[in-house]
Formats: C-alpha cells, structure tokens, sequence
C-alpha cells in the first residue's frame, strides 16, 4: 500500500493485516512505556485544513507513539487561510521531505490529489463528504474486539449518509469484512442511487431495526433544517434518534463523534452497555499506529527515494522495543 | 441564410486567390449526397469542380495528393468560449480560432459570457474589429440576452443586430424569470436573431458538481440532477410554441431533455439543439478519477443518458454537434474536483474523438457525423458548408487511418484542460480550407508535402 486514500486501497486481507497490527500497538499501549522507535528519524506532517479534535489527535499521538517527528499544520493559523492554494501549500512542506502527509481537507478528491504532488505516503483523514478511510478501519477494529468476526452480522447506518465520508468509507469496510450493510435515513439526506452505489439496502424507517446486530448512528448537523433538508429537529428526533426504548440488549450502539446528545442519540445510550463509542475512540490509536507502520514500515512500501533521509528502518524491526 | 464567408476574420478583406486541387480523395457530403473518389478543386474562393479522379489539372494551383484522404465538408461549431475579452491568459480570437481550424472548423460563434460579458453594441463591434486581425477562421460573436447575464432587462437587441452580433445568448447562465424570457422571444420578432439558451434551473442544481447519480452516491459529491435541466427546456419550448418563438437550445446532457425536444419538434415547435462531444462520448463513471478535467456544466451523464444523446444525434431530433470548446487555465483545474472551475476544451478533438468512439464502434455513419458536425450553422442562420460546385470552398482534409495521442504534440488552443488528453484517437485533420483559403495544414502533413 503506498496510500491511504479511499477504503477501497485495501481488501479484505489488507484490513486484518492492519487490524493484527493494530492488535500488536494495544498491546503496547498496556505498557509502561507505550512508546516505540519504529519510525525514530522519520518525519510526518499532519495538515488539518478543516477543524477536527479526535481525528487529528489520534493521528498526531499515533505518530508520537512511532518516535516520528510531527509536524503540524492546521488551517487557522495557515496560510491556506491567507489564500495559499492546496498544491502551493503541499510543496512547501514537502520541501522538509517528510514521509508521509496525514491530510483532511473539505473536498473530495484532496488527498489523491496531493499523492500526486509530493513523493511521501498520503493518509486521507477524511475528505468533504468523500471518505474517511481510518474512521472505517477503527470502527472495523472496535466490531471485531467486540464480536471476533463481522462475517454475517447486520449493521444499520442511521442518519444523514448524503453528506457522510463516515458512512461512504465505513458502509464499504463492513461490507467487505463480510456484514450486511442497511442504510437508514430521511428521504432527503439518502443519495440518489445509494444502494446501489455503496451496495446497501436502504430504508428510510427504523422499523425492522431489530434486525440489526449494530446501530451505527451519524450525527445530525443543525445546518441540514436551515437548507430544509429536514422540517424540524423535532421530526427528526422522533422518526430517526436512537434511544433506550429502540436499542435493544444485544445490539450494539456505534458514533463517529462528535455526538449531539439529544439529537441523534438520547443521552441514556451514549453511555449505555451496549455502546462502542469510547471504544472506537480508544481504538482509533492503535489503527492509525498500524496504519503509519503499514505505509512507512510495511514490506510492500516501495524504498526508491527514501533512502536520502537516512532513515534505515527494517520492516523487520520488532515493534515491541520501548524508545 | 447567410454565407460563413461573410463572418469576421483574417481572410474577409479580399476574396481568397488560392487555387488548391485535392487530388484523388474520396469525397463524402452526406447534404449532396456525394460519397466517390473526385479531384476537388478550389478556385476563388468557391468549390470550382469536382473532377474524375486524376483529371483535374490547373497549373497555377497547389495539388494536394489525397488519395486514400477524405474530403468532407468543413465544420460549424455554434457554441465556443474564446475568453476575449477578460481572460486571454485562457483564450484569444487567435489562439481558439487556430484551434478551431485545427479541428477542421470553418465556422465558429463565440459566446458572450466574457468579463466583461458583450452586452453592448460597442463590445461587439470591438470584438469584430479584432476578429478581421487575428481570427484564422469566419467568427461570429453572440451577445447576451440580458444585461450584464443577469437575467433581469433584456439588452438591446436590434442595435446588437445592427452591429453584427449573430446570436443572443445568456451562455453560462439560465434566465431564471419566465417573464423576461417571455418578453425576449416577444422581442425576437423584430430583432430577428437566434436565441440560444443554457438551461439549468439552479434551484434543483444548487451546489452540484456532477451529475446526481450512482457515482456522485459513492464520491459524495453534490448532484445536478437531470430534471434541473428538462425541466427549464420544457418551460422556454411551451414559451417558445406559446410566442411563435425561434430557440436553440445548448448542450443538451439528459434523456429527459431529447425526450422534451422531441415533442416539441412533433408539435411544430420551431427548436434546434445541440450536443458536445463529451457528452457523447464519456460518461458520469469518468468523475470516479475525481479529475477536474471531466467537470463541466451541464454535467457529464449516466450511460442511458449518452445513448439518448446519441440515438437523438442519429435521428436528427439533436440538429448539431456544437463543442462548448471551454477553455480553463491550470490553475482553476489542479483543485479538488468541488472547487474546479467547469468547462473542457474541444474543438481539437471534436471530430476524431466521435470518430473514435461513435463511427467506428458502429454507433454512428460517417455521414451522419460530418452533416451533424456542420448543421449548426444552419441552426444560427448560416448555409451550412457543402462540397457542391459552386459553393464557398469549406473543406476539410482528413487521415481516417491516422492514430494520434491527444495533447501528445501540445495544443494550439491557450489552454489544455481537454477531456481527451492522453487519449489516442483515429481520425486526424490534415488540411482545413474555410472560405476558399488554406486556414490549417497540420504539421506532419504540411512537411510531407513539401519532402
């Protein structure tokens, strides 16, 4: 794998292989000293064009993890802000030839772009309304902590898909991990020709919900009433919410956050037995570890060019060594 | 109808003196129903004689040996971009109309969409001014339909027409209010130019970037969904029957819209209307690249739309092949496909391109194809090029057999944002005469007659 892009960079094989590794990182992370020199010398530049908490710091942690040195760019303080342009931005950071480039960005389509323009692995940490690749391999990994397998299981994807990259990347990781995939949402917030596109079945009513053995609930933005997407939050709430009363024991409850308490989920389930949340959360570390490893130490990475940094890493080194 | 001759360009001034014998081509014009080998000689501007095949003889003029060539009919394109003025770091009137010539173009009408856009007499007769300088091609320039396209007061019109505007167009953009376009077909029956119209209501397009289907699902991707542009056709074809109105309506991309134009033509309704090359030719499945290169509006379509657009080309329910040659610069094409300006560039490719994958897949007859790429003349009031003795001398040389790659020798247009680059395609323009005057030779071609 020479980029993260879209989900679709990775088959079925190339998940569990990230999964395994991510196995090995949370097995780290139980250590005292939870930090590795895998990617000791190398350099990876985090560039956030649209504001993130979660993701960003999950990437920047799991680079840390690494012993990479981090550079970090956000858009508040960048000069995208001062009217940069992406390929302008891109070739001034790849000047200090880093690795790889984490980038999220509010269009489709940035991250492949910018794999075109510098010589370091580019990780899509989401792309407007496009793709989230690392959303889905993290809630891959929180599924099968918690189930073993995926193979057979129903998820429900709940809420507003159309303008979701969570649904569109995650959708495609379940189906290819084996699960049955149903998307749930308004009329209006369901793209035209999803099922077909994603290859899910699509609703626009909870009933039948009980089928599912997870509930993935997306969060619904305020703007959606404002471009009348939606008649009320108040209509939304009561055909779309997920609460006590419709998860049931064994189901599985699952966000990508942030969460609008009250909105797409009451606030007794957030925090309920069956939800994953925290655990995606938790997860998503380890993940974005293996991710970094798989492009930055993996075997398949191709070495021409990345010899001048100096940085001399075997793709056999153990990762278990504390820095 | 008017002669294309009589357009504005570098050749108008004084009646062209070359005399050129194409020497056994295989001569195919679908309107005069001619498809054998002949010399065709050009003499004054004019198609002097078609001769038997080795015959003619004529000792002042160049001789082209085109056995194993075809020569066709020139071509028209009603609908191109030339960015003068405002952009001619894109575009200019030399530059797109060497590209046209290029294409095999004998004829082009530039839209008015410029910035600023031609709303006004002096503009036009600007542009006509530069046109006899630098256009290597007959140039028609429209003016808009309203004032500064905004869709608001309707420009003047019989003063435009009195200057030399050849069209009325709103390019670009929709008139949103049936009440102005009302009142600009009301106003056609004394200006008495054609009124060519983009149709897209913005209500339905909104944000859109591609056409709304199973790819713009999967890309997350805003959708224009077809019905955004039938349902505006259906509205100006009611006006336009309602008026006794004559409209043209511009790059036609959904089923739904050859549908609408189809009852219309049933019912008398006086339309003609066009398609692209791209539209065509590609499909909606090229946006899964996410390349700039495939965004332009109206958007490219699912694949029952393309096979609409080409069963409507064949029948004639589509008059004319028009390229909407819509040039960007690099910079408004190397974003992420959201923030990419749209438009492709086209008159280079138009021919090969539906050569390529109409005609030679068996979609398409070669005839069809060279009248379809003429027609919009007619469709904007012009005679439409043909090869009957007689006729101004509208031709055009081309190596059916020749495979070229696109953009592989560069472009003669300013800009390269052309859908076909990298392709390679059959079917390359050799020799372009419009208006009795040698306007292109390609380059291979023009040593080879020279070695």
């Amino acid at each position: 794998m020479r980029h993260l892009l879209s989900i679709e960079d990775l088959d079925r094989a190339g998940i569990e292989r990230i999964m395994e590794r991510a196995d090995s990182f949370a097995e780290v992370g139980r250590r005292d000293i939870k930090k590795v020199p895998t990617l000791r010398g190398r350099t990876i530049v985090s560039l956030f064009l649209e504001a993130s908490t979660r993701t960003s710091t999950s990437f920047e942690l799991a680079a840390k993890r690494l012993s990479a040195d981090l550079v970090s760019v956000k858009a508040a303080n960048s000069s995208v802000e001062k009217g940069e342009s992406l390929r302008d931005t891109v070739a001034t950071l790849s000047a200090y030839e880093p690795e790889a480039i984490v980038i999220r960005a509010p269009h489709a389509g940035a991250a492949q772009l910018v794999a075109g323009w510098t010589d370091a692995a580019v990780v899509n940490a989401g792309d407007g309304k496009h793709e989230h690749p690392s959303q889905a391999l993290l809630d891959v990994y929180a599924l099968r902590a918690r189930l073993g397998s995926l193979e057979g299981k129903r998820i429900w994807i709940v809420g507003d898909v159309l303008h979701s990259r969570v649904a569109r990347s995650s959708a495609q990781a379940f189906r290819m991990m084996g699960a049955e995939v149903t998307l749930c949402g308004p009329p209006t917030l369901i793209p035209r020709e999803a099922a077909d596109a994603l290859g899910c079945e699509v609703t626009h009513r909870l009933e039948g919900l009980d089928e599912a053995d997870v509930v993935y609930a997306l969060r619904m933005q305020r703007e959606r009433m404002e471009e009348s997407y939606l008649p009320s939050l108040r209509e939304y709430v009561a055909n779309y919410q997920i609460d006590a009363r419709r998860l049931g024991p064994r189901q599985l409850l699952m966000h990508p956050g942030p969460v609008n308490r009250g909105v797409e989920l009451a606030p007794e389930v957030v925090d309920g037995p069956n939800s994953l949340i925290a655990e995606q959360v938790r997860g998503g570390l380890f993940v974005r570890m293996a991710i970094l490893y798989e492009l930055l130490a993996g075997g398949e990475r191709p070495r021409a060019g990345r010899e001048r940094a100096g940085a001399q890493v075997s793709a056999q080194a153990p990762i278990g060594e504390p820095a | 109808m008017r002669a294309i001759g009589s357009l504005d360009w570098r050749g108008g001034a004084e009646p062209g003196r070359e005399a050129v014998i194409l020497r056994e081509a295989r001569v195919v014009d679908p309107r005069a129903g001619i498809d054998a080998p002949h010399d065709v000689v050009v003499r004054e501007g004019r198609v002097a004689e078609l001769a038997a095949p080795g015959s003619a003889e004529l000792p002042e003029a160049e001789l082209i040996e085109a056995k194993d060539l075809l020569v066709t009919p020139a071509f028209f394109d009603p609908h191109v971009h030339l960015r003068t003025p405002g952009r001619e770091d894109e575009e200019d009137i030399e530059t797109g109309t060497r590209a046209a010539a290029a294409g095999g173009y004998c004829g082009i009408v530039a839209m008015a969409n410029t910035d600023p856009p031609v709303d006004n007499p002096a503009a036009v007769e600007s542009l006509r001014e530069r046109a006899r300088a630098e256009a290597a091609i007959p140039t028609g320039f429209a003016a808009t339909l309203t004032r500064g396209m905004r869709g608001e007061e309707l420009t003047d019109a019989t003063e435009l027409a009195q200057v030399g505007a050849v069209a009325l167009s709103d390019d670009g953009l929709p008139v949103c209010s049936a009440g102005v376009m009302r009142r600009a077909l009301q106003y056609q029956a004394l200006a008495d130019l054609p009124i060519a119209l983009h149709e897209e209501d913005p209500a339905l397009s909104g944000a859109g970037v591609m056409h709304e289907g199973r790819v713009s699902a999967r890309l997350g991707l805003a959708g224009i969904p077809s019905v955004s542009e039938s349902t505006l056709i259906e509205r100006d074809l009611a006006l336009a029957a309602y008026e006794g109105a004559r409209v043209h309506i511009q790059h036609l991309s959904a089923a739904e819209s050859v549908a609408a134009i189809e009852r219309a033509k049933g019912a008398g309704v006086s339309v003609t209307c066009e398609a692209t090359p791209h539209h065509l030719t590609l499909t909606d499945e090229a946006v899964m690249s996410l390349d700039a290169r495939f965004k332009m509006n109206p958007p490219l379509r699912a694949e029952s739309d393309r096979q609409a657009l080409i069963a409507a080309l064949r029948s004639g329910v589509i008059d004319c092949v028009a390229t909407d040659h819509a040039p960007h610069s690099q910079d408004e094409k190397e974003v992420p496909f959201e923030q990419a300006a749209m438009g492709v560039t086209g008159l280079e490719t138009a021919f090969a391109a539906l050569y390529t994958d109409l005609v030679e897949p068996g979609l398409l007859e070669l005839g069809t194809l060279i009248e379809r790429l003429g027609a919009g003349a007619a469709a904007l009031g012009f005679e439409p090029p043909t090869l009957v003795p007689g006729a101004e001398a509208n031709l055009v040389l081309i190596d059916l057999e020749r495979e070229w790659e696109a953009g592989a020798d560069g472009w003669e247009s300013r800009s390269r944002n052309s859908c076909f680059a990298g392709r390679t395609l059959r079917g390359r323009v050799l020799v372009t005469i419009a208006a009795g005057r040698v306007a292109y030779r390609q380059r291979s071609f023009a040593m080879g007659v020279a070695g």
